[in-house]
């Protein structure tokens, strides 16, 4: 080796060039680095998902020519005036008492499983429950959705058996009560209850699992040291800690529901709710303003639910 | 003085996946009433689960737990006349300080008023008067240690129950808790068990200490009898340095089988008429004294320490002497293990 090749930094023999400054750059410059992996996720945020609301919301004030079914980009207010005719308001009073209802279930179904889950499982037990709990998301919505249907049609399975226990009229007399009743139970509200509770449990359970889960065992352990009864202990601590989980589980089940199409058309009476009126006005009657309107009731009423929520305190463990 | 707490041979076995482990294995123990009991050993030696046996957070697979005369083993924690200090604090997140402090009244069903003014003035002793609207994630560790001090002490427990409350924090505030600890005890007159791993914290605090060692209890004795008069080589290199001599030439030198020398007990001679010499292998510098390692042809590897501007350092390599009051060489049974 020469003189003059000795003379040379190590380093840049080693390595080449432009990758070693671009790797010095962003090393000195972090702000740099912090640019380049937050442009990407911050640019669809803000243009794809936020900019569809905001296109959204500004369609919901514009109308359609009722001739020509054009839209006018005129501001209206017609199609919120729209919302409170009777029968829009029944569609949302529907809409919004099936997803409590199911809402409610699937906290009811979900906290006792999480809570065995979360405290009392371990090793295999734990991992095959959550698989249990994982599994009906590996497949096909719609699959399983006609499953339901084959489950609740009138010559389905839960009625064969009904029939082969002589059950049969324990059915039948359910299914002439008002509201929830109809002709078999995959054209009755609560088969549609039924499989809302079915396809949104895992996301109830999961964020039940994960606040369960971040409770300490010496904050139940303090609490009996200090005289709590198990059921105290229950209520003082574990449910209020438990609170942002069972929130953020009711969002999803709640918004989820609030805004399917598929599952009520399949599975229950002809009644519509909120999905169905803003696919058919913005599909069959190709009256965009007016589903756009009626996508903001879902909107409005999460809102109004997390508000509350906190006013309650339910965010506080957070 | 009256039995504040007694363990009469209990045993806590664990059970997982065909290993099963004696955690604490025939543990016999008085503590009297007002003591400041420290429960000391190493990792993994049964000093904890003993602590959750007297809390109820573990029950004893053998043996009987009493509190004041009253059996307990079998009882619930919250059936149990003692408040404990979690090590990780366990303060209750959703709740504010004054809130986590009253909650034992309020469980109690003590109305809001009295337990939140009981809750107030137990914050002012341990001197958080001003933090009670506050959040535990709003103070630091030495304030959260205090705050479960205090929420234990608010249910005037008749056993305290310290679960090396001490562990997290740096050693300024721990030594400055140690004596806070200390004379908090010694004013309100209850009876402390304290668990900890560190043998200077059990010297310094406590009444009696008990060494715990692979699920036994190696020897309960007074900080000064540990030290001077260990029971077991265990306990000799457990509580501060020791020198453990066995064998032939032990006999030979001491004239027992198995002796123990502190090295603060042996000091240099001349290394013709020394009974012991050997080349200094280490010297250390510790500020108050020096540490030097001699190894001697006889008895291996001898820690001496040196005081502070005594006589002039050894130099490495050099052959030096040792030598010692015989009154001070100590006799040790052989450990347990």
């Amino acid at each position: 080796m020469s003189q003059g090749a000795l003379s040379v930094p190590h380093h840049t023999q080693t390595r080449s060039g432009w990758l070693d400054s671009l790797s010095t750059l962003l090393f000195v410059r972090r702000r740099l680095l912090l640019a380049c992996l937050l442009i990407p996720p911050l640019l669809w945020f803000g243009v794809i998902y936020l900019g569809s609301l905001l296109s959204l919301l500004a369609n919901s004030f514009f109308k359609i020519d009722e001739f020509s079914g054009q839209l006018v980009r005129e501001f209206t207010l017609q199609n919120f005036i729209d919302l409170f005719q009777p029968a829009n308001i029944d569609v949302a009073v529907r809409s919004v008492v099936m997803s409590s209802a199911v809402t409610v279930a699937c906290a009811a179904l979900a906290f006792p499983l999480a809570y065995y889950m979360a405290r009392y499982a371990r090793g295999t037990q734990k991992a095959i429950l959550y698989i249990a709990v994982m599994l009906p998301l590996w497949s096909s919505y719609l699959v399983r959705l006609y499953a339901w249907k084959l489950l609740l049609a009138k010559e389905g399975a839960i009625s064969w058996v009904l029939q082969a226990v002589h059950m049969q009229w324990l059915l039948d007399a359910f299914l002439t009560l008002p509201v929830v009743g109809g002709n078999s139970l995959s054209f009755s509200p609560f088969g549609t209850f039924v499989v809302f509770v079915y396809m949104w449990l895992p996301f109830m359970v999961l964020p039940i699992l994960v606040a369960l889960e971040r409770i300490p065992p010496s904050l139940i352990e303090a609490s009996a040291d200090l005289g709590s009864t198990p059921s105290q202990t229950f209520w003082k601590v574990i449910w209020p800690l438990a609170m942002p989980g069972i929130a953020a589980g009711s969002v999803f089940t709640f918004s989820l529901t609030l805004g399917d199409y598929i599952i009520p058309q399949v599975i229950g009476n002809s009644t519509k709710y909120i999905g169905q009126v803003v696919y058919t006005q913005q599909g069959v009657a190709g009256n965009l303003p007016f589903a756009a309107a009626f996508s903001i009731v879902p909107i409005v009423v999460i809102g109004v639910y997390l508000w509350l929520a906190k006013r309650k305190g339910v965010f506080d463990a957070l | 003085m009256s039995i504040a707490v007694a363990l009469h041979d209990v045993s806590c076995v664990f059970h997982s996946q065909n290993m099963t482990v004696r955690a604490v294995d025939g543990v016999s123990l008085n503590i009297a009433e007002g003591e400041f009991f420290t429960l000391l050993g190493p990792s993994g030696s049964g000093k904890t689960t003993c602590l959750r046996m007297i809390g109820g957070f573990t029950l004893p697979s053998t043996g009987s737990i009493q509190i004041y005369g009253e059996e307990v083993s079998q009882r619930p924690p919250y059936e149990r006349p003692v408040n404990t200090v979690f090590q990780d604090y366990a303060l209750f997140p959703h709740m504010s300080i004054l809130d986590n402090v009253a909650y034992g009244l309020m469980v109690k069903g003590v109305d809001r008023t009295t337990r939140e003014k009981k809750a107030a003035s137990m914050l002012e002793l341990v001197q958080l008067p001003e933090m009670g609207k506050r959040r535990p994630v709003q103070l630091s560790g030495g304030q959260r240690q205090r705050v479960a001090l205090a929420r234990a002490l608010v249910n005037e427990p008749r056993v305290l129950l310290l679960d090396e409350p001490l562990g997290a924090l740096d050693l300024k505030l721990r030594e400055q808790m140690q004596s806070e600890l200390k004379s908090l005890q010694r004013k309100l007159g209850i009876t402390f068990v304290f668990v900890t791993h560190d043998q200077h914290e059990a010297l310094s605090m406590s009444d009696r200490v008990g060494v715990f060692n692979k699920g036994r209890l190696e020897q309960v004795a007074t900080a000064t009898e540990l030290y001077n008069r260990p029971t077991s080589e265990f306990v000799a290199q457990f509580i501060g340095t020791a020198n453990v001599f066995s064998g032939e030439q032990c006999a030979k030198v001491f004239g027992f089988k198995r002796a123990m020398l502190r090295p603060e007990q042996i000091t240099l001679a001349d290394a013709a008429t020394a009974p012991l010499s050997g080349a200094v292998q280490e010297i250390q510098y510790f500020g108050s004294f020096w540490r030097a390692r001699v190894g001697t042809a006889a008895l291996g590897e001898v820690v001496v320490d040196l005081p502070v501007g005594g006589a002039a350092l050894p130099v490495l390599g050099q052959q030096v002497g040792l030598t010692w009051s015989a009154s001070l060489v100590h006799t040790l049974s052989p450990s347990a293990d």
